[in-house]
């Protein structure tokens, strides 16, 4: 969860600093370095990203594997991940359980591989609703400027302001567990970050001649800010969603692990965790093997954001 | 212009208005520069105010929109109406939410932030009795994390491009990466469990304070080593470098004496964002450990569904990060010259 808030914020304001903001300059991050090369289509996009940053190449497969684990979890999961066998309850890892069995005689990796359909959902759909959220108030604020900047960024700092953490507990305790509140809760708490980058994009973004241009031809404001400002704003905000994920997704294992997120019998990684810990000195795998788990996934969100903002951030772009 | 016309013609001019630059004296500049720093930390304390009373709000109202009754997702369903009604009284919950929330600022200013449901004790003694080991944890943390952050990040640096950039970048990337609770568990079994150098738990000796100190540290420690990297390696191509190069300094002299002191500033800001993630990163680490600090106060009191606890700590912990925030800031204006002197 540290590692949550702190990417949050990082990032959003490395990417604000990038945008002309006042946040601290950009970040560094290894296999960053040499001529970023002319490119102008996606693809040439993500030619660049495999030439220049193998490591977020790897990532992104590493990434399209644990997305097909989780969709086809049936058909890749050994076991059936609720399946409860009490005679093989606490095994150590063999051939016939990789990664051993829990204290239920479920097999863990099974549990892994239909954990990953509860993370990737976690690290996806609140990511999304929260930087639709973020985008919409962010261009506003910057496009319109005036009180309208002010109370959106005033309410953008009190977001801010919370430890994450503490606030989705609060959420949590109003709503009760479950991964629907977790949804809820993370959709609400996250968009504040999003928002800052997107109003310092648009601040700069609309003193463009075609956005001057447009306006003077009678365009109306929402149609500039969709048509000519938000796919300005695109590069920025993919970068921010990959590296969002992983913040969404170790939100999500924090919150389990304290009790407050998913409930028993969901094979959420953090659940898994915090029942393996029970287990910690007898049979360590039980809450290392979620952690590694949620540890991959986050570490090939991490070095895929970095190396698409090398390949898509206007700023590094002139360097 | 020489010095004397300057003089003359500031006589002439000056009825104590801000004069043309070309006429200004240094002290007048100086004078003008301390108005704009002022004005500067008057401005940002300001804006202080709303984000606070908006956040005690936030609170106010997230605790209160529960569907149904407060007291019933407190003491849950199956409590007698009478009792329920007779607690919503004595917590002053039949008041109008207006009114409640004037009455919990009204005391809150005055260091009052009610009673515990459960503990039956007053929050704020409750609150200031758990603080100091939070205090103690994150200071400790912030020490690992600076010194493993910053030797890393200028090792890093140095080495750019090289094995040891790329092995250190890696993990500090790792570091970022791993939940905290991970990193607990794994040193307690390996350095509690295993080779029993430190306790499993508590937070009584200073070496049951080590692991969870490394624990919380070891997460901003690869943020630091990140930023001081990418700052380093930026700084290092400036015109002083070459120069304080060309007069003949030692490398490490232009590293810790010009280079370094440039780099540390934006990580200067960056600590203060950190305050923020490790009262986070306290929750985790503090109920791993057992360290009887704030986390672990908010943790019991979502367990036992304790809602004024939960709302003082929680409103206690936001009023220190953003009053955490305003002193970097403001610091961050006395450390760097350019934004001292209002370039």
């Amino acid at each position: 969860m540290t590692g949550m808030k702190t990417d949050l914020n990082m990032h959003s304001q490395v990417l604000e600093a990038e945008l002309g903001g006042n946040g601290p300059e950009p970040e560094g991050f290894p296999g960053h370095e040499g001529e970023l090369g002319e490119a102008d289509t996606w693809m040439d996009k993500a030619k660049t990203l495999v030439r220049q940053n193998k490591l977020a190449a790897f990532s992104a497969v590493v990434i399209v594997l644990i997305i097909l684990a989780a969709v086809f979890a049936p058909l890749a999961a050994p076991y059936d991940h609720l399946e409860q066998s009490l005679a093989d309850r606490l095994q150590t890892p063999s051939m016939a359980h990789w990664l051993g069995t829990d204290e239920l005689g479920r097999d863990v990796l099974s549990r892994i591989i239909y954990g990953a359909r509860i993370s990737l959902t976690i690290g996806l759909v609140p990511t999304l609703i929260s930087m639709a959220i973020g985008t919409v108030l962010g261009m506003a604020a910057g496009f319109y400027g005036g009180k309208a900047d002010f109370i959106i960024m005033r309410l953008a700092d009190v977001m801010l302001a919370f430890p994450s953490l503490l606030l989705a507990m609060v959420v949590m305790y109003t709503m009760g567990g479950g991964l629907i509140n977790i949804f809820i809760a993370l959709s609400l708490i996250n968009w504040a970050s999003t928002a800052r980058v997107v109003r310092a994009q648009t601040l700069s973004l609309k003193e463009k001649e075609y956005v001057e241009a447009a306006r003077s031809i009678g365009v109306k404001k929402w149609t500039i800010m969709f048509r000519h400002i938000l796919p300005n704003c695109l590069p920025s905000l993919i970068v921010l969603f990959t590296l969002n994920i992983p913040s969404a997704i170790l939100s999500e294992a924090s919150l389990s692990f304290l009790g407050v997120g998913a409930q028993p019998p969901s094979a959420s990684w953090g659940l898994m965790v915090v029942r393996g810990k029970k287990y910690l000195f007898s049979e360590p795998w039980l809450c290392i093997a979620p952690s590694v788990a949620i540890m991959i996934v986050v570490l090939a969100f991490n070095f895929l954001g970095d190396g698409l903002r090398d390949v898509l951030d206007p700023y590094l772009k002139e360097q | 212009m020489p010095q004397n016309e300057s003089v003359i013609l500031r006589h002439v001019f000056c009825k104590g208005s801000i004069l043309p630059e070309y006429l200004q004296t240094t002290k007048d500049k100086e004078k003008e520069r301390g108005f704009s720093v002022l004005k500067k930390v008057l401005k940002r304390i300001l804006i202080s105010i709303p984000v606070l009373i908006g956040v005690v709000l936030a609170i106010f109202i997230m605790l209160r929109i529960v569907p149904g009754n407060p007291v019933t997702t407190m003491m849950g369903e199956h409590v007698n109406p009478a009792v329920i009604e007779k607690v919503s009284k004595e917590m002053g919950l039949d008041q109008p939410y207006y009114f409640q929330f004037i009455k919990y600022v009204a005391n809150a200013l005055r260091g009052d932030f009610g009673t515990s449901y459960r503990l039956n004790r007053n929050v704020t003694q409750i609150i200031v009795e758990a603080f100091p080991h939070t205090v103690k944890l994150s200071v400790l943390a912030a020490v690992v994390a600076w010194i493993i952050g910053l030797t890393a990040g200028v090792i890093a640096a140095i080495r750019q491009n090289k094995l040891l950039d790329r092995l250190f970048m890696g993990c500090a990337l790792m570091g970022v990466s791993m939940p905290v609770f991970m990193t607990a568990l794994v040193l307690q079994y390996v350095f509690a469990f295993k080779l029993k150098w430190f306790p499993v738990s508590g937070f009584d000796s200073l070496n049951a304070m080590v692991l969870p100190a490394i624990v919380l540290g070891w997460n901003s420690a690869g943020s630091i080593a990140r930023m001081t990297r990418s700052n380093l390696v930026e700084i290092m191509q400036n015109d002083f470098i070459r120069t304080a190069r060309a007069k003949g300094l030692r490398e490490s002299g232009v590293i810790i004496g010009h280079a370094l002191k440039n780099a540390m500033l934006p990580v200067v800001t960056m600590m203060a964002l950190q305050i923020s993630s490790m009262l986070s990163g306290a929750v985790l680490t503090e109920s791993v450990f057992g360290v009887p600090g704030i986390g672990r106060l908010a943790v019991n009191a979502i367990e036992t569904r304790d809602m004024p606890l939960l709302q003082g700590t929680v409103i206690f912990t936001t009023v220190l990060i953003i009053i955490g925030n305003l002193v970097a800031d403001l610091l961050y204006n006395v450390l760097d010259p350019r934004i001292r002197e209002g370039e």
